[in-house]
């Protein structure tokens, strides 16, 4: 199974090749002392569409040779003060002319040099040959849902020692999309204008970035991840000081990553993320394995935690699963607003992936209609007496709608609340995506396209706690 | 492309992970070559289906036997490269026999020629893609944006001479897909997988 051919990295001379022109099969033709056929210059194959003419047809090509001759069949050019050039300008121009590439002149030049040297001529042949091989890359856009099915059919056939944890694969998945999404687009585009979205608790907000920059925050955040792994924080030194005690919030690690001298440029923000997001993958799936499985890889960490860590957020934890499926939310939602930007049509995960995320929502919401209920923006709980923990508690009924759908049943009064059908004061539905959306902050709450029963202010108070669960 | 730098120590490391059986290291692996493999499919094969199917096939056989590759022959990325060539290629002569048996028109010749030139347009994309990237940029410049080698110089920031020898440069490496005809890849070197 040795690599054929072409496919070992380039090797050296190229200078004097043989040329085989692989037209005719013919190896030998290439006598240096026989008058050679000429090929022609390229002429506009794109706006024709048609296949390159072929270089050797003898009819073009003998024309050309005779046009080239009788112009000057003795004299030199030099004689009558013509473009002159020696013979290794004359061969250094043979890749521009064979891309028609020169000047009218030097193109005159080559040609009628083509007709006194073989050797030029038998390049210029196979250099005209070879502009017939480029093609544009066809931009297919790879179906991410191959990647799934080729992972799938591998895995079925050698069962992996280490699998992807089922919790990180949403996260696998969703920076594989994004990461195809970068790939196609163009270097210009990563400045193009992004515009984060969120909703701050009473109000929409925004923050004015680029593609590059919004790759640059979610390697910062990411990187939340990767120290609570032990491995490397993307944000090096930039990242002291972003904390007051309670270490830094995804906002103010983006920022500081930002304004940092190890933020790269434009698209080179792309390898750091994909290296963390693929360094975090790897990390949790041999986690608990055996050990020293840095040893193979770039970063060189071998983090293998016994117990998987909390990831702090700054003013927030959540577990190792959580803040993985929560990264893998980010990354879909941030990913429509770089496709958004460059003009790129972008789905929404599949739908088990999907529904994890709403399940992840659904189960912080209780915490979040606390957090605002202490500050004053969600109405006092309604419970003559406080409900203690585990026990249950008025609730509303969240529908999701579509293939990721479901029914979560959400304690109003206490995050310790269990969620109670008994105690049902209203009831929500609502599309999946759409869910996905205003718990992104890119849904005003009221907005939100949901069908609704019940209790009004439980109901305000639960599609504003959603929209707050959304951050830079 | 980033790849292209990648330390060998990548191809060593990627190999070991895959041997132990980390599932992770398949998805890096599809995550690096997934795009090549696919691309190179689809130009033998000019269809969707058989280069999703060839796809599977590659990267069925690399994660089954990761030992199959050896790191001193050279780069993972060619190895994966040849893999998926001779894969496709195989799969071309299958599906265009069976066509010519079923009395579909052409010669076995036709079929031939055929074979070779979809072999040769698949090295030709491996070789552009595969190529430094100052020889990529001025072919880009020349080729696609029909800019003189002149314009070509000035957009690169380099003397008209290294514009030339660069254009020059990379046509001479794209002409040698023609050299190996001989990877029209007899089905008994293809048996690989």
């Amino acid at each position: 199974m040795s690599g054929a051919g072409p496919y070992e990295e380039g090797d050296g001379h190229f200078e004097e090749g043989g040329g085989g022109d692989g037209k005719n099969g013919n190896e030998e033709h290439g006598d240096p002392g026989r008058s050679p056929r000429i090929p022609m210059p390229r002429v506009s194959v794109e706006d024709s569409g048609l296949p390159l003419p072929t270089p050797e047809q003898p009819d073009k090509s003998s024309a050309i040779t005779q046009l080239a001759e009788p112009t000057e069949p003795s004299a030199r050019p030099e004689s009558k003060g013509r473009t002159v050039l020696e013979h290794h300008v004359l061969k250094s121009l043979l890749g521009a002319w064979a891309l028609a590439a020169c000047s009218a002149e030097e193109t005159a030049a080559v040609e009628e040099h083509l007709g006194e040297c073989g050797g030029c001529a038998e390049e210029a042949l196979r250099l005209r040959d070879a502009v017939g091989l480029l093609h544009r890359p066809e931009s297919l856009d790879l179906d991410p849902g191959l990647r799934t099915r080729v992972l799938a059919s591998c895995l079925q056939r050698r069962p992996p020692r280490f699998p992807v944890p089922d919790w990180a694969a949403p996260y696998d998945a969703e920076t594989a999309r994004l990461d195809a999404l970068l790939q196609d687009i163009g270097d210009s585009e990563w400045d193009a204008p992004v515009r984060l979205r969120w909703f701050d608790g009473e109000d929409a907000a925004s923050r004015r970035t680029t593609v590059a920059g919004v790759i640059a925050h979610l390697t910062s955040v990411d990187g939340l991840i990767a120290v609570a792994l032990g491995l490397d924080d993307p944000l090096g030194d930039a990242a002291d000081g972003t904390g007051d005690g309670a270490g830094p919030t995804p906002e103010a690690r983006t920022e500081a990553y930002w304004r940092s001298a190890h933020l790269p440029r434009a698209g080179s923000v792309r390898m750091p993320w994909r290296e963390q997001t693929h360094a975090l993958v790897r990390t949790v799936s041999v986690a608990g394995g055996v050990g020293g499985a840095g040893e193979t890889d770039t970063d060189g960490s071998d983090a293998t935690p016994d117990a998987p860590p909390a990831v702090s957020y700054g003013d927030f934890e959540l577990p190792l699963r959580d803040a993985l499926l929560d990264r893998a939310f980010e990354c879909w939602i941030h990913a429509e607003d770089i496709a958004e930007a460059v003009d790129y049509p972008y789905e929404p995960p599949a739908p088990r992936h999907l529904r994890g995320m709403i399940d992840l929502a659904a189960r912080m919401l209780p915490g979040m209609l606390a957090v605002r209920r202490r500050a004053g923006l969600a109405s006092p709980a309604r419970t003559r007496h406080l409900v203690a923990a585990g026990r249950p508690g008025r609730s509303l009924r969240l529908e999701i709608e579509g293939l990721a759908g479901g029914e979560w049943l959400i304690p109003l009064d206490s995050p310790g609340a269990v969620g109670s059908a008994e105690h049902e004061v209203a009831h929500v539905a609502l599309d999946g995506v759409e869910f996905c959306r205003l718990a992104a902050g890119h849904i005003a709450p009221r907005e939100a396209a949901v069908g609704q029963v019940g209790d009004r202010e439980a109901i305000r108070d639960v599609l504003y706690a959603a929209a707050s669960l959304s951050r830079m | 492309m980033a790849d292209r730098d990648a330390p060998p120590r990548w191809d060593r490391g990627m190999q070991q992970r895959l041997a132990r059986g980390e599932a992770a290291a398949l998805g890096e692996l599809y995550d690096r070559f997934g795009s090549l493999v696919h691309g190179l499919a689809h130009r033998v094969l000019g269809d969707e289906k058989a280069a999703d199917s060839i796809t599977g096939e590659v990267f069925t056989h690399v994660w089954q036997h990761p030992d199959a590759y050896d790191p001193r022959q050279g780069p993972l990325r060619s190895w994966v490269a040849a893999l998926t060539h001779r894969l496709a290629v195989q799969r071309l002569r299958t599906t265009e026999t069976a066509a010519l048996v079923r009395g579909g028109g052409g010669s076995a010749e036709e079929l031939e020629g055929r074979v070779r030139r979809a072999s040769v347009a698949a090295r030709a994309d491996y070789i552009v893609h595969s190529m430094p990237a100052p020889l990529r940029a001025a072919l880009e410049l020349a080729y696609f944006q029909r800019h003189d080698y002149r314009r070509t110089a000035a957009r690169l920031g380099v003397t008209e001479d290294e514009a030339r020898r660069r254009l020059r440069l990379g046509l001479q490496l794209l002409s040698t897909a023609h050299d190996a005809a001989v990877l029209g890849v007899p089905p008994e070197h293809g048996g690989a997988a």
